[in-house]
């Protein structure tokens, strides 16, 4: 019996081992940064904000905003952080920063907008996980915080008051016509690698869809990243032959980077054009590619998202050709003080997008090797992205 | 009978031993002798201060008070090690065997011995080839020949055979003294027997024994003396020959007393 | 009862004989608990070969050795730990400290303004680094040990710590490749072996997998940590001190831990604290996988290591194949259960 009852204790311990590692980790909604953030400002008078007024932005009180990012360890979020904090000391505003722990934490951003709400809060930045937190984000607009989503938006859109946003769909185009342009009529055999394969996230599919749409190739569904036709032609530029070796999650990240490259690899060795999420997940592609005996730039071109200081610089010493440089510090900085306008009784943004359906804080295609085929974005050197770089 | 202080010096002796335990009182100035080469039951009813009496001599516990002697020396235990080291070994109802491991680590577990030379010194490399053959020839002195394979995992073992393994641990090590807590409780019929039988082929080898049991028929057949612990004290010793198993209830619970001259204090062996 | 009709007699025998053949192979497996990772790592990689013929092509099989490094060296420090009944959560957390660690001591500058500790001796840095991995290891075994903690709440509590403690010193900045000294990245060299690339991370992990194999076969601390794992109370009384044996566990696997960061940096080629989040429930995967039972005392490191081989195989072996992702996670999570199940069945045999 004895035996029987510990067995079964252990088991459910395992049971909960399980879980714990994925969410409990998952969910402690990082927060060495907003702690700074509120030892830095004052978090006290922040939170007596809602007891003094049922306006938060009332009576003298600062205007509280939190800035909520996917994660705070990547370089992209933490100079999105950086920027939203310069820009809140620079027009007096209290900020507030959190993170979900890791690339597909829901519940740690639905945690901090519920904070957010329960602190009566101006408005909220968010980078936007997934639909999953769409519900917490309507709450938090029914309570009368102002929304603006960064780099990511939601999906629908409306679901937030507005969204300043790099289209992820046209920095993926322009590295995609670059591709194309590049390859002139050689037959592209590509590796996508991509963030998940088991959620869907607009960042992911937006880049990676919208490269293949750049290179000419019909992508039946947005949305799915498996959807395109594995063989055909695309139409960008010279045109040719094309074949997708694979699509492979990396989580991106190096680590992730690398295992997916190589197992593209194993599939087909001929792989002349690598696409990859972000500057990271390159940096492990490019270690796997030179592991294969593969000069970069020569046998194989590898493009990316994001221009982040690092990858612009890879860009330069050539183990990126071209990568979309989008521009977090702006978005952030924008945003912290867009609030701040409303709440002082200003005039929200507007949606300044080709599609009207986002304010775009714009994207420039970074490349030493531009091409004719590029429309979607403006072409600046390695020097020039370096010097407008963040991280 | 006619003697209360006898020539013989008991290998195991304790003398007013008192342990409590916040309120509760375990032993209440217990005395307590085991004499060479006999076999001494302590029965008693739950609470009565059995077992604590069995965990001050087995180093588990440290008496409050009082004073225990081996062989007529005095000593104090702080752990199984201790008592170990002092001759004393004790096979706990819960056999203190692990499972998992097979026979010759389990008679060896917390002593290994390790290989001669640099092996042993440098890398520390345990010499299992000795442990398993002194473990075959002690399983063989100890006349217990259902063990065949010494490198059989215990837990692959039968109840009594595990009894065997965790007796044999403590006869292995040329201890003076072995306590037996309630070594048949969890055996059927047959194996009870046979753990009877290896009680009394130990005995005649000249090991002390202190038998823990609730079995009045089984103790009735292997103890040479009674002690009869009650509430944390000696309500008496008496001998199989000398009352009836009714009797030793009686005393157990308090209903019948036994005058200190109709005891049984000084060896009958 | 007492008299049973021939009938069932029959019956029983029958069903005792049919019973004796499963008895064997419960008995083998009792003794032998790599067999059925083995087993099942052989029919997996047969499948992979048929699905897609360059499954077994000497790129593809350095490529599964690489990607087996990190998981495989931190299962031995899981195994260890698992072994004594415990459980250690905060293994990829300590690995990613320690590896930031290395990496900031040895970059000619910091982002860390917490620690201004810049511009160490490479070989200095690598030795502070596993040092920090130790101290960690340490930090979880005396919570446990001194306090009576449950080994899964300490770790949980540590994991949390150590990933708090790696952004607050070293601000997540990922340290890039040409920045890091090349002796810390010198375990990310390869050689050749024909086609084949051999890591030297890779021989670094099968030494160590060698040496912990001898300990915990040949050394009464090996066979201690089994002890202690099978049955605290049993090892306690039998004058082991379980607390000591722990405690050194737990500090043992902080070494290992911080050898695999620097063995991480080797393979990765930089210094991320982005690295696989999953790498605690994969160390877990691979130790239950290869057999090794979560209740304690049981289990072997050549099991581990299957183990740590077998999600590689199924990751890589699926990719080929074409599947998508989400089958790797399916097939992983049902081998944790047949391990699991097997265990438990194992655990009954009589010999």
């Amino acid at each position: 019996m004895i035996n029987r009852l510990t067995r079964g204790r252990a088991l459910t311990a395992v049971a909960v081992a399980g879980i714990a590692s994925v969410s409990l980790a998952a969910c402690s909604s990082s927060s060495s940064s907003s702690s700074e953030a509120a030892a830095g400002s004052e978090a006290p008078a922040a939170s007596s904000a809602p007891a003094a007024s049922e306006a938060p932005a009332g009576g003298g009180a600062p205007v509280a905003v939190s800035l909520i990012t996917k994660d705070s360890s990547n370089p992209f979020f933490v100079a999105m952080q950086q920027g939203a904090q310069k820009a809140a000391d620079e027009v007096g505003v209290d900020l507030t920063i959190g993170s979900g722990k890791q690339e597909g934490d829901d519940q740690g951003q639905i945690d901090l907008i519920e904070n957010a709400i329960a602190q009566g809060q101006a408005g909220i930045l968010i980078t936007p996980m997934s639909v999953n937190v769409n519900d917490a984000i309507k709450k938090a607009r029914d309570a009368g915080l102002y929304v603006i989503a960064l780099d990511t938006p939601t999906d629908p859109p409306d679901v937030v008051d507005i969204t300043f946003a790099t289209d992820n769909c046209v920095a993926g185009e322009a590295i995609g016509q670059w591709a194309a342009g590049k390859l002139n009529g050689e037959k592209a055999t590509i590796a996508q690698l991509v963030i998940f394969n088991d959620r869907v996230v607009s960042v992911d599919y937006c880049r990676a869809n919208g490269f293949l749409q750049g290179m000419g190739i019909d992508v039946p569904t947005l949305e799915d990243m498996n959807s395109a036709a594995k063989t055909g032609k695309y139409t960008t530029g010279a045109g040719g032959d094309y074949e997708i070796v694979c699509v492979e999650a990396t989580g991106a990240n190096e680590e992730g980077g690398k295992k997916g490259m190589e197992n593209c690899l194993a599939k087909n060795p001929d792989i002349n054009l690598v696409y990859t999420i972000n500057e990271p997940t390159a940096f492990g592609a490019d270690s796997a590619l030179e592991a294969a005996g593969k000069t970069i730039g020569t046998d194989v071109y590898v493009v990316s998202v994001d221009g982040g200081l690092a990858g612009v610089q890879a860009v330069q010493a050539g183990g990126i050709q071209a990568t979309s440089q989008q521009y977090p510090l702006k978005m952030a900085e924008l945003g912290v003080k867009a609030i701040k306008t409303i709440a002082d009784g200003g005039a929200p943004p507007e949606n300044t997008s080709a599609n009207g359906q986002f304010f775009d804080t714009g994207v420039t295609l970074c490349t030493d090797d531009p091409q004719d085929t590029v429309t979607a974005a403006p072409q600046e050197n390695s020097q020039y992205c370096i010097d407008n770089a963040w991280g | 009978m006619t003697t209360q202080t006898s020539t013989v010096t008991p290998i195991l002796q304790g003398k007013d031993l008192v342990k409590t335990f916040g309120r509760v009182v375990g032993l209440d100035g217990v005395n307590i002798e085991l004499y060479p080469g006999e076999v001494l039951a302590v029965v008693g009813d739950n609470g009565a201060g059995k077992s604590t009496l069995i965990k001050c001599f087995s180093g588990a516990h440290v008496p409050d008070s009082g004073e225990m002697f081996v062989n007529g020396e005095k000593v104090v235990f702080h752990s199984t090690h201790e008592a170990r080291e002092g001759g004393v070994e004790t096979v706990f109802q819960t056999l203190a065997v692990a499972p998992a491991l097979d026979i010759a680590s389990n008679l060896y577990l917390g002593r290994e011995v390790r290989k001669p030379g640099f092996m042993g010194t440098i890398f520390r490399t345990l010499d299992k080839k000795a442990m398993r053959e002194q473990s075959a020839a002690q399983l063989r002195n100890l006349g217990i020949s259902t063990l065949q394979n010494i490198t059989q995992a215990v837990e692959t073992l039968s109840g009594g055979q595990r009894q065997a393994v965790a007796v044999a641990r403590c006869a292995a090590f040329g201890s003076k003294v072995i306590i037996l807590d309630e070594p048949t409780a969890a055996l059927g019929v047959n194996e009870s027997a046979r753990v009877l039988k290896m009680i009394q082929d130990l005995r005649d080898r000249g090991l002390s024994i202190i038998l823990i049991s609730h079995n009045m028929p089984q103790v009735f057949e292997v103890a040479d003396r009674i002690h009869v612990a009650r509430l944390g004290k000696r309500a008496a010793v008496v001998t199989p020959q000398s009352h009836s198993m009714n009797d030793v209830v009686a005393i157990m619970t308090g209903a019948m007393t036994v005058p200190v001259e109709e005891q049984q204090l000084a060896p009958v062996r | 009862m007492s008299s049973p009709s021939t009938g069932t007699v029959d019956l029983a025998e029958e069903f005792m004989g049919r019973r004796s053949t499963m008895q064997r192979i419960q008995g083998a497996l009792h003794k032998y608990p790599w067999l059925s990772p083995l087993i099942v790592l052989a029919v997996a990689v047969v499948i992979f070969y048929l699905l897609n013929s360059r499954f077994l092509l000497p790129q593809n099989l350095s490529f599964i050795t690489q990607q087996t490094v990190i998981v495989g060296t931190l299962a031995i420090a899981q195994t260890l730990v698992i072994l004594t009944a415990g459980i250690d959560l905060s293994i990829g957390a300590i690995m990613i400290f320690s590896q930031m660690l290395m990496a900031n001591l040895a970059v000619s500058t910091t982002a860390s303004n917490v620690l201004p500790i810049a511009g160490q001796n490479p070989y200095l840095a690598i030795g502070l680094g596993i040092l920090g991995g130790m101290a960690a290891g340490a930090l979880n075994g005396f919570l446990i040990v001194r306090f009576n903690l449950p080994p899964f709440i300490v770790t949980l509590g540590t994991l949390s710590i150590w990933t708090a403690l790696t952004l607050i010193f070293f601000k997540a900045r990922t340290i890039q490749g040409p920045e890091i000294p090349d002796q810390l990245k010198w375990l990310g060299s390869t050689f050749k072996i024909g086609e084949f690339q051999l890591l030297y991370g890779v021989i670094l992990m099968l030494i160590m997998y060698a040496i912990f194999g001898y300990i915990l076969r040949n050394t009464a601390w090996g066979l201690h940590i089994y002890a202690v794992g099978d049955d605290p109370n049993a090892s306690e009384l039998s004058g082991i001190s379980t607390k000591r044996v722990i405690f050194s566990v737990y500090l043992v696997a902080g070494l290992i831990i911080g050898i695999a960061g620097w063995i991480t940096i080797g393979r990765v080629g930089s210094a991320s604290p982005n690295v696989d989040p999953l790498l605690n429930l994969d160390t877990i995967t691979a130790v239950v996988i290869g057999g090794t039972s979560l209740f304690g005392g049981r289990g072997t490191l050549i099991g581990t290591l299957i183990g740590a081989f077998i999600i590689t195989v199924v990751e890589n072996g699926l990719s080929l194949a074409g599947l998508d992702q989400a089958y790797r996670v399916l097939a992983v999570g049902i081998l944790v259960i047949l391990a699991v199940a097997v265990d438990q069945w194992i655990r009954k045999a009589k010999a």
